[in-house]
């Protein structure tokens, strides 16, 4: 019974409108087996687990369960078959208690009784290790506990195989090892899992077999024990990792940014960053490194001005900046620029065209009440060939371009405002290998120029060829600060996991 | 088996005649109705082509009835360009009016100059606090403002019965409850037959237009409607654009209640913004928020309201058969825009299709 | 008059009053919960309103004059439910076209019936009816329990749809509706079925709403006969924070408020007009509360007014 087959996927074709974003994919998934799908930003994970689960219906292809060939119409077909989906933004209900969460949806006796159904519940959760108070509401519940409730309610639902699209994500390691126990747990009792990531130490910790997956297409599927994290790296960007960015140098070093015990506080009332301190010199490139929501956003936008600061100074250029908004430093002339993380729904106005993107910050320097859009008209002509943006016009919605272009819009009107100090998040996310060396290429440019860049990045390798030095955050502190030619990735990965510097280095050298 | 797919090719003709076919379909559904009811529809149609257009009086009346309905869209629009969804036209129009009336009856000395500016000025500040108010609460503490216009509207016409019945009751009007006519220096003059404010329609609509394109205020508005984020991102004060703006848009509708105490009615009841508050809301949203669109839309919404008047005096037929028509236009072009967002796809030509693209 | 022959007078015609309200808002809340904003309330309770009153007018059958009228106003709330779930249009203006429509069409209906009023066998059937020992009750028992047929209904109605909220898998399968359609549809729940069905059920008592009022408030018809009530039904959802417990209690209230003027003129001058103001000036007091507490309890259904496409991206 081990080898069971639970799902065969045959050359399951999803499009959306123009784009391809699932190409002949194959999976198999075997009973009693935790299956990493593995894959870049945009290489069609989840698109594929949305089809397994019922939310999108594929445009061509079979879905095998257990050996019946089945079609999923909606997301009751897909439970029907035991699969059971935890999405990466969960999909609960804030002012319900989580046994109404759990029991939503399902057949039973018309009336909802309290103490046989927490019963139930409780069963579950002791045979599996997941501790949850049943009648708590899930607007009091942290993270992971959310999390647990969604396991269970799929659980409860009789799921045999569990799907969980990137769960770590917004897991402290703490937790992410507590998950990765029930993951355990659920597969010695027989199931199924299918764990959607992009982390490769996960995937060597937690995975029996992997699957990859590049641009919509599976590129193939291998055991644990006969793979490394080189080989599947090299499988999920189609080619060896000698990214070979060149470094390049800059004479001058003058310190541009100097940060000091900087914390700020969000909605939850949650330091998102604690004490922070660093330098930023003109002409280096500071690499940071951490899991997704450690305070990387809240360190950019608070620089940029658009997060509130709870104490700390913010020097740029020896000024203190802190308490000015992004209205007083376009004003004041102060050159930064800040490349967020959400091209469309902050960097660019969706539905504009280039010419209006354009003047997003230059229009509060011009004079009197009307706008003037001239010099954006020739700025975008002049981007789109130097940057070589494929569009349309001019005046078409930035929305419909590709990734990469998007981000050449974004970029190429940061640079063109001649800024002294980048902060850019992800600004490699989602694009294709030939998008992103063109955005290395640009960023190594200003560098040379003398510009100081904070590089908010997710993928190691990079990291490491591209940076001067790299700065490792872990729930909101700094775990290290490392010069970016003396480590490797090992290292980095402990970092982020909340080692300090003084163990994780002392063990390398 | 169908899916639904997003369209990305359709073109702005075959966009317009989707929506010509939607009220032609919505014609024939009514058509059907009014046939049912026992009349004769193309009889109907016919009169009420006829009372809108068939003389150059009930032309003008068409036009009379157009300026509330585009003045009081050109402010809806603005404020929905910032998704603020101020429905609240009808208690905006009613203040200006309310406030106008107060310098027409209780300043009535006041030679016309003076009188008309200051009348002006009134009903537009009236009409901006009225919108200012929701929009603080949702600027401050992010208060509903769909539910606080909708009640403001009920606020401010229950004012005007209090005052009609009460204090600003015409005691000559023998215990009914009617307010004074205003004297002549409080009516707006004529130009063509029309009351001027056509002229200043005329003007606003191309001030509005102007303002949402050309100008760094409008420029802001739509930033703002796109991504309150952005807009943060470029140094935009949101809070403060958003409360300007309202008081744009609340301004523009408080002068409709001018227009309509001073130019149509002479005096004021608490009927005076008569639901085009309402209608205004739906013209604008068919028009797609722009302003040379939002004349064609609502000039034909005016053209259905005077038939609907002529048919009631010509062939007794109910003027509430415009109403009627009204909906179902509403109905049919509303469910058009489906069509032309999305088309439906039956499953096997998806699965060709991929086989081409993939060959 | 003593001061409890006052009360009871007053309670009585506030609960009276506030009937056509509370069906109204029991209406308006199912369809709330369940995430639609349908702003077509008073044009449904005028389509009921019309078509109530003419099955009655022309049958003299007081049980088909109401069913006619629940027939109606789920006739208008499936125009809203096709427009907004299945073509996807906006709410708001969908609602409000329903209105329009609806205010059109009853007075297009209702031309000819002006000023004819129903038949004596028919109001005699909607004559107060005294509960044994219930009615006994001083001031309570006439203000509650010596009421037309429907008033009754009222409670249980109200009753009924409060236990079904809260207490069975059907009401919170459509509270999840409500709150996040994603997590409701994920879980199984076949989102628009839900949103069609609470939609029509709302729309049925709005009907119930309108007929009431052209059947037993004015048993005779006039135009524009429900005179804006629709509009403060939509006031009192929010009012009673989308519970039908309070819907009952606000109803009542709002009852009180319209017909406190009249009852009060021998004695204090306050016109009506204000009393009027008042429902929705505590209305717009409620709703700033409701964003001013911190309190995830008591909002609105989360998913209020929003589409949901299960394949958007």
């Amino acid at each position: 019974m081990r080898n069971e087959v639970y799902i065969k996927i045959e050359n399951l074709t999803k499009t959306f409108g123009p784009v391809i974003a699932n190409n002949n994919v194959c999976l198999e998934v075997n009973r009693g087996e935790i299956h990493a799908l593995l894959g870049e930003n945009g290489s069609g994970k989840s698109t594929l687990m949305n089809m397994l689960s019922g939310i999108y219906t594929p445009d061509s292809g079979q879905i095998y369960i257990k050996g019946r060939q089945v079609t999923f119409r909606t997301p009751k077909d897909s439970m029907a078959m035991g699969i059971g989906m935890i999405h990466q933004h969960f999909k609960l209900v804030e002012v319900m208690s989580a046994k109404e969460n759990i029991i939503a949806g399902q057949k039973g006796r018309l009336f909802v009784g309290s103490a046989k159904l927490s019963g139930k519940i409780r069963k579950i959760s002791d045979k599996y290790g997941l501790a949850v108070d049943p009648d708590k509401k899930i607007y009091n519940m942290s993270v992971g506990e959310k999390q647990t409730v969604e396991i269970l309610k799929v659980i409860y639902r009789g799921a045999e195989i569990l799907i969980l699209d990137e769960p770590t994500a917004v897991l402290t390691p703490q937790e992410t090892e507590g998950l990765f126990k029930i993951l355990r747990k659920m597969k010695e009792s027989g199931s199924a899992v299918i764990i959607i990531t992009h982390k490769l130490n996960e995937v060597m910790e937690i995975a029996d077999k992997i699957t990859v997956l590049r641009k919509g297409e599976t590129v193939g599927t291998v055991n644990k024990e006969d793979t490394n994290s080189a080989e599947l790296t090299n499988l999920m960007v189609g080619r060896a990792v000698d990214l070979s960015i060149s470094r390049v140098e800059c004479k001058d070093k003058k310190t541009i940014l100097n940060i000091e015990g900087l914390t700020v506080v969000d909605d939850e009332k949650v330091k998102a960053l604690d004490n922070i301190s660093f330098k930023l010199s003109a002409g280096e490139i500071l690499g940071v490194a951490g899991v997704a929501g450690s305070g990387q956003k809240e360190l950019c936008e608070a620089i940029a001005g658009l997060f509130p600061v709870a104490s700390g100074k913010i020097e740029y250029k020896g000024e203190n900046i802190v308490g000015k908004n992004p209205r007083d430093i376009i004003k004041k002339g102060i050159s930064m620029s800040f490349i967020p993380e959400d091209r469309l729904g902050m960097g660019l106005v969706a539905s504009m065209g280039m010419v209006d993107n354009m003047i997003l910050k230059e229009y509060q320097n011009q004079k009197g009440f009307m706008i003037d859009k001239k010099i954006a008209r020739s700025l975008s002509q002049n981007l789109i060939k130097k940057l070589e943006i494929n569009t349309p016009g001019i005046y078409h919605p930035v929305r419909q371009l590709s990734g990469g272009n998007i981000q050449k819009v974004l970029l190429g009107r940061e640079i063109e405002s001649n800024p002294h100090l980048l902060i850019t998040a992800y600004p490699v996310r989602g694009l294709d290998i030939n998008a992103s060396y063109t955005i290395y290429d640009l960023l190594n440019e200003q560098k040379e120029k003398g510009v100081g860049i904070l590089y908010i990045g997710e993928d190691l390798d990079v990291l490491i060829e591209l940076c001067d030095r790299i700065m490792v955050i872990c729930n909101g502190k700094i775990t290290g600060m490392v010069d970016a030619h003396k480590v490797n990735k090992e290292q980095l990965g402990m970092m982020m996991a909340g080692e300090t510097m003084e163990t994780v280095m002392g063990v390398g050298a | 088996m169908v899916r639904i797919v997003k369209r990305t090719d359709l073109t702005k003709r075959q966009s317009v005649m989707f929506r010509l076919l939607a009220i032609l379909g919505a014609l024939l559904a009514a058509g059907i109705f009014i046939l049912f009811l026992g009349f004769n529809p193309f009889r109907v149609y016919l009169s009420m082509l006829d009372g809108s257009f068939g003389s150059l009086y009930r032309f003008k009346e068409s036009i009379i009835q157009a300026i509330p309905l585009i003045v009081s869209s050109l402010g809806i629009s603005i404020a929905f360009r910032m998704k603020f969804w101020n429905i609240g036209a009808e208690g905006q129009i009613i203040m200006g009016a309310f406030a106008a009336s107060y310098f027409a009856l209780y300043w009535s000395n006041l030679p016309v100059y003076v009188m008309l500016p200051l009348m002006f000025l009134a009903s537009a500040a009236a009409g901006g606090i009225w919108a200012l108010i929701p929009a603080i609460f949702k600027a401050q503490f992010g208060t509903n403002e769909t539910l606080f216009t909708l009640m403001m509207n009920y606020i401010a016409q229950k004012i005007i019965v209090y005052v009609q019945y009460g204090p600003w009751k015409d005691p000559k009007a023998l215990g009914a409850g009617k307010i004074a006519l205003f004297g002549d220096n409080a009516a707006l003059p004529e130009v063509f037959g029309i009351h001027i404010g056509w002229i200043i329609t005329v003007v606003l609509v191309v001030l509005v237009y102007i303002f949402i394109n050309k100008t760094k205020r409008g420029y802001e508005i739509q930033v703002i409607g796109e991504s309150e984020n952005t807009a943060r991102y470029a140094g935009m004060n949101v809070k403060k654009i958003i409360l300007s703006s309202l008081i744009l848009s609340g301004a523009l509708c408080g002068l409709v209640g001018m227009f309509q105490v001073s130019g149509v009615n002479h005096t004021l009841s608490y009927q005076v913004a008569n639901g085009v508050g309402f209608t205004a809301i739906i013209t604008t949203w068919l028009a797609g928020l722009s302003a040379p669109v939002i004349v064609i839309v609502c000039f034909l919404f005016a053209v259905l309201q005077q038939g609907g008047t002529f048919i009631q005096t010509a062939f007794s037929i109910h003027s509430s058969a415009a109403q009627l028509i009204q909906g179902m236009i509403l109905f049919f072009v509303l469910g058009s825009e489906f069509f032309i967002q999305y088309k439906l796809v039956l499953k096997q030509k998806t699965d060709k299709l991929i086989k081409k693209e993939a060959a | 008059m003593t001061f409890i022959n006052i009360l009871t007078f007053i309670l009585t015609g506030a609960v009276t009053a506030g009937t056509p309200l509370l069906f109204a808002t029991l209406g308006e809340i199912i369809t709330e919960k369940v995430g639609q904003l349908n702003l077509g309330v008073e044009g449904m309770m005028l389509m009921g309103a019309v078509i109530g009153f003419s099955a009655a007018l022309s049958t003299g059958n007081p049980v088909l004059g109401i069913l006619a009228g629940m027939i109606a106003g789920a006739c208008g709330a499936l125009i809203f439910a096709f427009l907004t779930i299945t073509l996807r249009a906006n709410q708001i203006v969908s609602g409000l076209s329903l209105t329009i429509f609806g205010t059109g069409f009853s007075s297009f209906v209702g031309q000819k019936m002006v000023g004819q009023g129903l038949a004596d066998s028919v109001r005699n059937s909607f004559a107060p009816i005294k509960l044994p020992l219930l009615g006994d009750i001083p001031v309570l028992g006439p203000a509650l329990f010596n009421q037309n047929v429907l008033v009754y209904a009222g409670y249980v109605v109200a009753v009924i749809l409060a236990i079904y909220l809260y207490k069975t898998r059907l009401g919170l399968n459509m509270r999840m509706v409500g709150e996040n359609p994603g997590a409701a549809d994920t879980a199984g729940i076949n989102v628009a079925l839900y949103k069609y069905v609470h939609i029509l059920i709302g729309g049925m008592l709005c009907g119930i709403a309108g007929a009431y009022m052209s059947m037993i408030t004015v048993p005779s018809w006039q135009d524009g006969v429900t005179g804006g009530r629709g509009w403060i039904a939509v006031a009192l959802v929010i009012f009673v924070t989308w519970n039908p417990y309070k819907a009952m209690l606000g109803s009542y209230f709002f009852g009180a408020l319209s017909i406190l003027g009249l009852y009060l003129q021998g004695y204090v001058h306050i016109p009506q007009s204000i009393f009027d103001m008042l429902p929705y000036f505590a209305t717009i007091i409620v709703l700033i509360m409701i964003s001013l507490k911190k309190s995830k309890e008591n909002n609105p259904p989360k998913a209020l007014g929003e589409p949901y496409f299960r394949e958007d991206r």
